[in-house]
């Protein structure tokens, strides 16, 4: 058998494929082989879902030898699956062999394409997908050509513009042949063609159809189109350039990556988030624990989190230059293995980047273990006391408690072989960690020091108790070492550590989940090392370096109805059963060991440490603290034996496999032995609550869609704020069966329509909670993946959305890629509403393709999401200022200036429009053709340009402190299809002025055609720039230098051509046409006149609506003009106000123009 | 796209990393500068349209705008006017006759005279104007037909006029000079005036034929060839004169060469073309009397005797004779002095009624922003 190369796009279905250790996988593959003793193969699923986490792949059994080469010419049998869907989780199979022998396989055994072969020297199998088949690429959907909202609503308008067009020429066409039929000989002033004869009239009025297109073409507003993309470069060059948005650890601007979308950050209704990475920093951090009764409160711990917070860039250059350590040898055997030339480079830059993540506190690539979180300071009082107890005796609630959570977990134990690139950075804060452990190894100081470096900063000499081995040689790190003197304390002589990690180099955790991370990295930090967990055992080092192998009998993996996971144990000195489990509060302190349940047999001490426990309990959940508690029961070999019979029956089950499965987990997890709880803390993102809070006040409806399961969707829903414990009443949707999702669905909603109708509860609530009306906003949906699909179908979807409508907050848990874009285009669609995503991970392109605007969150997760997204920003707080400062300027600005467009536009055709009823309707221009262009092109084009770009009608502050007024711009108040003919009608007043004004002035002198038209355009072009005047809100320099210039460069140029041009234009004339009038007085006249009288009427109004009916910005623009206290103050008040006032609005559909807030 | 992506992570690495590996503060952040502009920070005016605010404008408006109006109006009103039909259409008109007989190739000449009486005395310098109704000098092929560089005294567009010209471009195989339409029905009725002095007698009163068109016109736009060349016969030698045309253009005025071929005034009035269908062209002016102490026309009797050439019945059009004073600002036009009393008063009005609003509204408003 002989392997070849190929590329990608060769691969077919049914050919045998290999993989080798961290490379990508090509295809769908059928598992047959691995190099894996145990016929596994482990795959990072991070390109198609986001999960960082390394899952298993079983090989299909029968087909290979473990231990020996695939021989894929001895492969007689028949695949058959399934057609190829987009369905990640779901596979389904059989091979038959030449014997009819049928063995089945599942998603378990397939390798997907897009994912990578993480710590298996390699894996075989048969293509059963390939190309566009595979389910990565069809989870795919293709890019969007993104139309922004302003711009739909402007083409239709364009057309009501070429049908305005249409009349136009039509009146125009039939005027003129109608008056050449009042005349029964031609007069001498109609000009016959050049052989002496007259086109009928009919034919005449028929080709001035086409002569007024070319008249009045100016009507359709091409220019807009060219000025509207300037305007958005201008924005976007603002939005670049806005130093708030600016994130100086990762030295990154926000990124527009949409040249065209920028006013539809201003018109968000719905914002889709994902969690992960997003909300989150994806950081567990262990923060304390209470052990039997006693709670460490890791202080010092506390500190330095605070401290790698706020370290500065120094620090960061340091860790920077420690990272980019010489390779280690294994590393290298690596590269030559997989060939890759450019490899050493790539992991140099692969360090380097991480160096900014370390910084940052960003999470790192996987198993949640950036140095930040893996690293503990452990609890001095806490070590002492575990120092003791392992002095004294090798068994103790401490020892315990720590041995629980090194291996109630389901956390894999990889090795620097098997760890890929990106993760240099990341072995070396095991390193770290090792000595923070009081382990000690060659070439792993510098991180150490790095971290001591911050307590020094902070004045505090907490890296006393660490060791610093005198005798290292200092190769990699002199400059540390001068630094760091201050280490001191060896725990562990050198042969033993080479001893005990003989075969692993180092060791990383690959955790299913941020906590087990967490957890386990803490108990390293007092010693207690999971060093391998293989199927049937698991190895745990103690502080004193002995190993402790556990048989491990069984494991009762987590489910979220028992919500506690336990692992069965032999101790390998006592011998004894012992069941750890660890689990949520409530689902562990029930079933303690008859503590409550019979007080007859009250052990006080027992007693005592369960209520301690719920007391610090109690105290994590208050703050924000995710909590476990871990326990311990032993289990007499009886028992077990009896139990684990009916354990093995229920595991060869069929029937209802699953349910009996839990009965037995159930039986058996009881009387158990409390050990103590964890307080856990999943790091928000700063701000995130404020920012979510700022959206919804801003009128946004905030969903969260995130593929995490969803007891830490909603635990993170709550902190940051998405639910609200006291307001929100939640639903929580969850099942497998369609039934029941309909029979919720429909209960739900009409709960929430019942309440949503009955004043009486309303008025309860605002009295209840201060000022907040809540029963339309205070519903919140909890719906998994499975449930997700069901809503979704077709039958169900219509009650879905309308559920969805009244709800406050959605959250989505273990939703695919795929189901996260069908929601978003599912309320797109179905609502339509202007919708954003943001993710930051592969698994968000979907939806960050699918909404209207994307935003991808960089710098975390890879590159897709910023790839795939419209904008790119680097914290989710950055949300808030983009959308409500700029998306809010940049929608008022477009929008004001495509109005302005039209209405420009307009104003100027009309004025020939008006002279065709004077000049027989032969398409006679009154105004030079050059001066026409140019007046376009040149006096009246910068203008609206810079009020597109620079225009400011709310300061950034104010939009920051009141996000209500980011509402216009949903309701599109700023455009709207009556904005748009008001700017017509207005435009139609301000032409009839321009033109007859001028007209009744000069009717009946001997004025000429062009001398007519010279003040006419005179006149629009100061009409037109006042107009824009009246409308700019804010004038800067640059306002007043680019009207003022306009008006300028019109005089100038209209000056000079009419100097120079004698008989350079035939047939207009222009010469002297201009000074002539200029010398004249009555232009002055005829021009005042015409202004004030054309702008009046805008003027007045404006002025009226001013005082009457101020909109909520004209408020807010006085807000400005207050004494930042007083503002403050205002500001507050005009909260109040609008929360009472806005919410009735609200529920009768959104019309929501009521003047309250400067009442 | 996905099967990219590992690639795209890894270059993506690069940039941080050539920060990093540059050292602290040898690279260039990629930080935005904190200047006014890029932030949006500049200085700005804020003004905002309250009652309040602009009650001032619209007070100043009207106080500027009504004394400008009643200045207006009365200027318009002191300038003298007199306007008399002559073209013939009743029965009863003197020149009813001509105007039935006449077309463009009629030989005859046909003349009338119309007598009229001004009841004012005309002061100053007099203007005679003709006025047409209804003659779209404004139409578009009308406008376009001539050829500027001809009228300029270019040589070759002399003898190959412009195409805009046509069909009026050559006649009997030689270029028309001037060549188009407008050149083509150039206004050639000739009008006389006469005083009848109450003893009877007729005074014919001196008509200025010079000084009626622009000075840029007569100088620089209009020129005729050969330059110095006083010979025009010569010069205009190969050129045909308009269809319509009694006369060639160098006998326009053979008395004053100044006046004569392209630069005679009346054919350079008639070639700016008018804005609207019933337009004046000025004619002649009556220039005041020396000594200032008679008027130009004393009230009376007067006469004005017309050679009858131009056709204006097949458009239905009207031929007038104007005599106008002039002011500052033109002929007399009232509108725009009324125009300006209207809005003037208008924006007062609109000022009383804000007055109003701001004193009930806007202290509201006010009071909330400040008091409380």
């Amino acid at each position: 058998m002989r392997l070849v190369k190929r590329r990608w796009k060769d691969v077919r279905v049914g050919d045998f494929v290999r993989v080798l250790s961290n490379q990508i996988i090509p295809a769908d593959i059928l598992l047959l082989h691995t190099s894996d003793p145990n016929g596994v193969c482990h795959m990072e699923t991070a390109n198609l879902d986001g999960e960082t986490n390394l899952k298993q792949r079983r090989v299909v059994p029968g087909f290979s030898t473990p231990g020996k080469p695939f021989q894929p010419q001895t492969f007689s049998s028949t695949v058959v699956c399934e057609n190829p869907n987009n369905n990640l989780n779901v596979f389904k199979g059989y091979v038959e062999r030449p014997d009819k022998r049928r063995t089945g396989f599942g998603i378990d055994s397939l390798l997907l394409r897009g994912c990578t072969v993480r710590n298996t020297d390699d894996a075989a199998g048969i293509v059963v997908y390939a190309g566009q088949e595979t389910k990565s690429m069809l989870n795919n959907s293709g890019p969007r050509y993104k139309r922004s909202k302003i711009e739909r609503k402007m083409n239709t308008d364009v057309l009501f513009c070429m049908l305005l067009l249409f009349f136009m020429c039509l009146i125009g066409a039939l005027g003129h042949s109608i008056w050449l039929e009042t005349f029964t000989t031609m007069p001498s002033y109609i000009v016959p063609d050049r052989n002496g004869n007259y086109t009928p009239s009919v034919l005449a009025g028929f080709y001035m159809f086409f002569t007024m297109i070319i008249l009045l073409q100016v009507m359709i507003p091409v220019s807009l189109y060219v000025s509207i993309e300037l305007v958005k470069m201008g924005q976007i060059f603002f939005i670049t350039q806005d130093v708030e948005l600016y994130d100086e650890e990762l030295d990154s601007r926000v990124q527009c990556r949409a040249l065209n979308i920028t006013e539809d950050l201003g018109q968000i209704q719905y914002v889709f988030s994902d969690k992960t990475g997003t909300l989150t920093e994806n950081k567990m951090v262990f923060r304390r624990c209470t052990i039997v009764g006693t709670e460490y409160r890791h202080d010092e711990n506390a500190a330095r989190l605070a401290v790698v917070s706020g370290a500065n860039e120094e620090e960061e250059d340091t860790l920077y230059q420690q990272t980019k350590l010489p390779k280690l040898p294994l590393e290298e055997l690596q590269d030559s293995h997989t060939g890759d030339k450019n490899h050493a480079n790539t992991q140099v830059t692969a360090a380097n980047r991480h160096r900014s993540r370390v910084a940052a506190g960003a999470q790192c690539d996987m198993a949640f273990s950036t140095p930040l979180e893996t690293v503990v300071v452990p609890d001095r009082k806490l070590t002492l006391e575990v120092d003791r107890q392992m002095a004294s005796i090798l068994s103790g609630p401490y020892l315990d408690f720590f041995l629980a959570l090194a291996i109630c977990n389901t956390v894999v134990v990889s090795t620097v072989t098997a760890q890929r690139q990106r993760d240099k950075g990341r072995s070396n804060s095991d390193g770290s960690f090792h000595i923070m452990g009081q382990w000690f190894r060659k070439g792993s100081l510098r991180n150490v020091f790095s971290s001591m470096k911050f307590f020094k900063r902070d004045g505090e000499t907490l890296a006393d108790p660490f060791a610093k081995d005198e005798d290292e040689p200092d190769m990699f790190h002199s400059s540390d070492v001068s630094d760091s003197t201050t280490g001191q304390k060896v725990l562990s002589s050198e042969g033993e550590v080479k001893r005990s990690l003989s075969r692993t180099e180092e060791v990383c955790y690959e955790a299913h989940s941020p906590d087990e991370a967490a957890l386990i990295h803490a108990a390293k930090a007092y010693g207690f090392t999971m060093v391998e967990r293989t199927p049937y055992h698991v190895t745990v080092k103690l502080p004193d370096d002995t190993l402790l192998k556990f048989e491990v009998l069984d494991v009762l993996t987590f489910d979220s109805t028992r919500r506690r996971m336990s692992i069965i144990v032999r101790h390998p000195h006592t011998n004894e059963i012992i069941m750890y489990t660890k689990g949520a509060d409530s689902a562990i302190m029930e079933r303690l060991g008859n503590v409550f349940s019979d007080m007859s047999q009250v052990d006080n001490v027992a007693k005592q440490i369960a209520v301690k426990t719920q007391k610090d309990l109690d105290m994590y959940a208050r703050d924000g603290l995710r909590t476990l508690c871990f326990a311990k029961k032993v289990i007499s070999e009886k028992e077990f034996k009896a139990w684990f019979a009916i354990r093995q029956e229920a595991l060869s089950a069929i029937d209802e496999k699953e349910e009996r499965l839990m009965d037995t987990a159930t039986n058996i997890e009881n009387n158990f032995t409390l050990l103590g709880a964890t307080g856990i803390e999943d790091r928000l993102q700063e701000n995130v609550p404020e920012t979510i809070q700022a959206l919804r006040r801003a009128g946004m409806q905030v969903w969260v869609l995130t593929g995490d399961k969803p007891e830490t969707a909603i635990n993170i829903a709550y902190s940051c704020k998405l639910l609200d414990h006291e307001q929100d009443l939640v639903f929580t949707f969850s099942t497998n069966r369609k039934s029941v999702c309909k029979m919720r669905l429909e209960d739900t909603l009409g709960e929430v329509r019942r309440s949503s109708l009955s004043p009486g509860a309303e008025v309860q609530f605002r009295g209840n909670n201060s000022g907040f009306t809540l029963m339309e906003h205070s519903i919140g949906l909890v719906i998994d993946g499975p449930t997700l699909s069901m809503a979704m179908s077709d039958d169900l979807v219509e009650q879905f959305v309308e559920l969805c409508k009244h709800c406050r907050a959605v959250l989505c848990c273990r939703v695919t890629p795929l189901q996260k874009s069908s929601v978003v285009k599912l309320i797109r669609q179905k609502l339509r509403v202007m919708t954003l995503a943001i993710g930051d991970g592969a698994n968000d392109v979907n939806m960050i393709q699918a909404a209207d605007v994307g935003i991808g969150v960089s710098g975390q997760e890879g590159m897709q999401a910023v790839m795939a997204s419209d904008f790119a920003i680097t914290r989710f707080k950055h949300l808030q200022r983009l959308l409500l400062v700029h998306g809010h300027w940049c929608y008022s600005r477009l929008a004001n200036m495509v109005i302005y467009f039209f209405y420009k536009n307009v104003a100027y055709v009309n004025l020939l429009f008006w002279y065709q009823f004077y000049c027989g309707f032969s398409a006679t221009a009154m105004i030079d053709y050059w001066l026409m262009i140019l007046f376009n092109l040149l006096f009246t084009s910068a203008p609206p340009i810079m009020f597109g770009i620079m225009d400011r009608e709310v300061s950034d502050s104010t939009l920051l402190s009141l996000p209500e007024l980011y509402k216009t711009g949903q309701h599109s108040e700023g455009y709207r299809r009556s904005t748009f003919w008001i700017a017509i009608l207005d435009a139609f007043y301000q032409s009839l002025v321009c033109f007859f004004i001028p007209y009744w002035t000069y009717n009946g002198s001997d004025i000429g055609i062009f001398s007519f038209g010279t003040p006419m355009n005179t006149v629009s072009l100061f009409t037109i720039i006042l107009h824009l005047a009246i409308e700019i809100k804010s004038w800067t320099v640059v306002h007043w230098v680019i009207m003022i210039g306009s008006v300028l460069a019109y005089f100038i140029v209209t000056l000079a051509y009419s100097a120079i041009c004698t008989s350079c234009n035939p047939p207009s004339n222009p010469y002297w046409i201009m000074h002539k009038q200029m010398a004249d007085p009555m232009f002055y006249l005829v021009c005042t006149l015409t202004t004030v009288v054309a702008l009046l009427p805008r003027y007045t109004l404006h002025v009226l609506r001013g005082t009457l009916a101020p909109s909520p910005h004209l408020g807010a623009r006085q807000l400005e003009r207050l004494p930042p206290s007083r503002r403050e103050q205002r500001i507050r008040e005009w909260r109040g106000l609008r929360d009472t006032c806005i919410s009735p609005s609200l529920r009768s559909q959104e019309h929501s123009s009521s003047p309250c807030p400067t009442a | 796209m996905m099967a990219s992506s590992y690639n795209a992570k890894d270059e993506d690495g690069l940039h941080p990393g050539s920060v990093g590996s540059g050292g602290p503060g040898s690279v260039k952040s990629k930080k935005p500068d904190n200047t006014a502009f890029k932030q949006q920070r500049l200085p700005a005016w804020q003004p905002i349209l309250t009652a309040g605010t602009v009650l001032p404008a619209f007070f100043m408006i009207g106080l500027i705008f009504i004394p400008i109006g009643i200045g207006l109006f009365v200027t318009s009103n002191n300038i003298k006017e007199f306007e008399i039909d002559y073209t013939g259409v009743d029965m009863s008109s003197p020149c009813y006759i001509c105007a039935q007989n006449y077309s463009w190739d009629s030989t005859s000449v046909c003349t009338c005279s119309v007598p009229f009486t001004l009841d004012q005395h005309f002061d100053s310098n007099v203007f005679m104007y003709y006025g047409l109704s209804n003659f779209y000098q404004n139409h578009r092929r009308y406008v376009k037909s001539r050829d500027d560089s001809q009228l300029n005294g270019d040589k070759s567009s002399l003898l190959s006029p412009s195409k805009e010209c046509e069909p009026y471009r050559t006649s009997e195989n030689k270029p028309i000079a001037p060549c188009g339409a407008i050149a083509n029905s150039l206004f050639n009725d000739t009008l006389e005036l006469f005083y009848i002095h109450p003893n009877g007698s007729r005074i014919a009163i001196h008509l200025v034929k010079t000084g009626i068109a622009w000075w840029t016109d007569k100088h620089v736009k209009f020129r005729n060839p050969g330059g110095s060349n006083s010979n025009l016969s010569v010069v205009f030698q190969d050129t045909s004169k308009p269809v319509n045309w009694r006369k060639a253009v160098y006998e326009l005025d053979p008395a004053d060469p100044e006046n004569n071929g392209f630069i005679n005034e009346d054919f350079i009035v008639w070639m700016r073309t008018a804005a609207l269908p019933t337009f004046r062209k000025l004619y002649r002016i009556i220039q005041k009397k020396k000594d200032n102490m008679t008027p130009t026309l004393p009230p009376g009797n007067y006469s004005l005797e017309v050679t009858y050439n131009y056709p204006v019945r097949s458009f239905d059009g009207r031929k007038r004779m104007i005599l106008s004073t002039i002011s500052w600002m033109g002929g007399k036009n009232p509108f725009l002095g009324i125009a300006y009393i209207t809005v003037g008063s208008v924006c007062f009005f609109l000022g009383v009624v804000l007055l109003i609003i701001h004193h009930k509204y806007g202290n509201r408003n006010n009071s909330a922003d400040i008091t409380n």
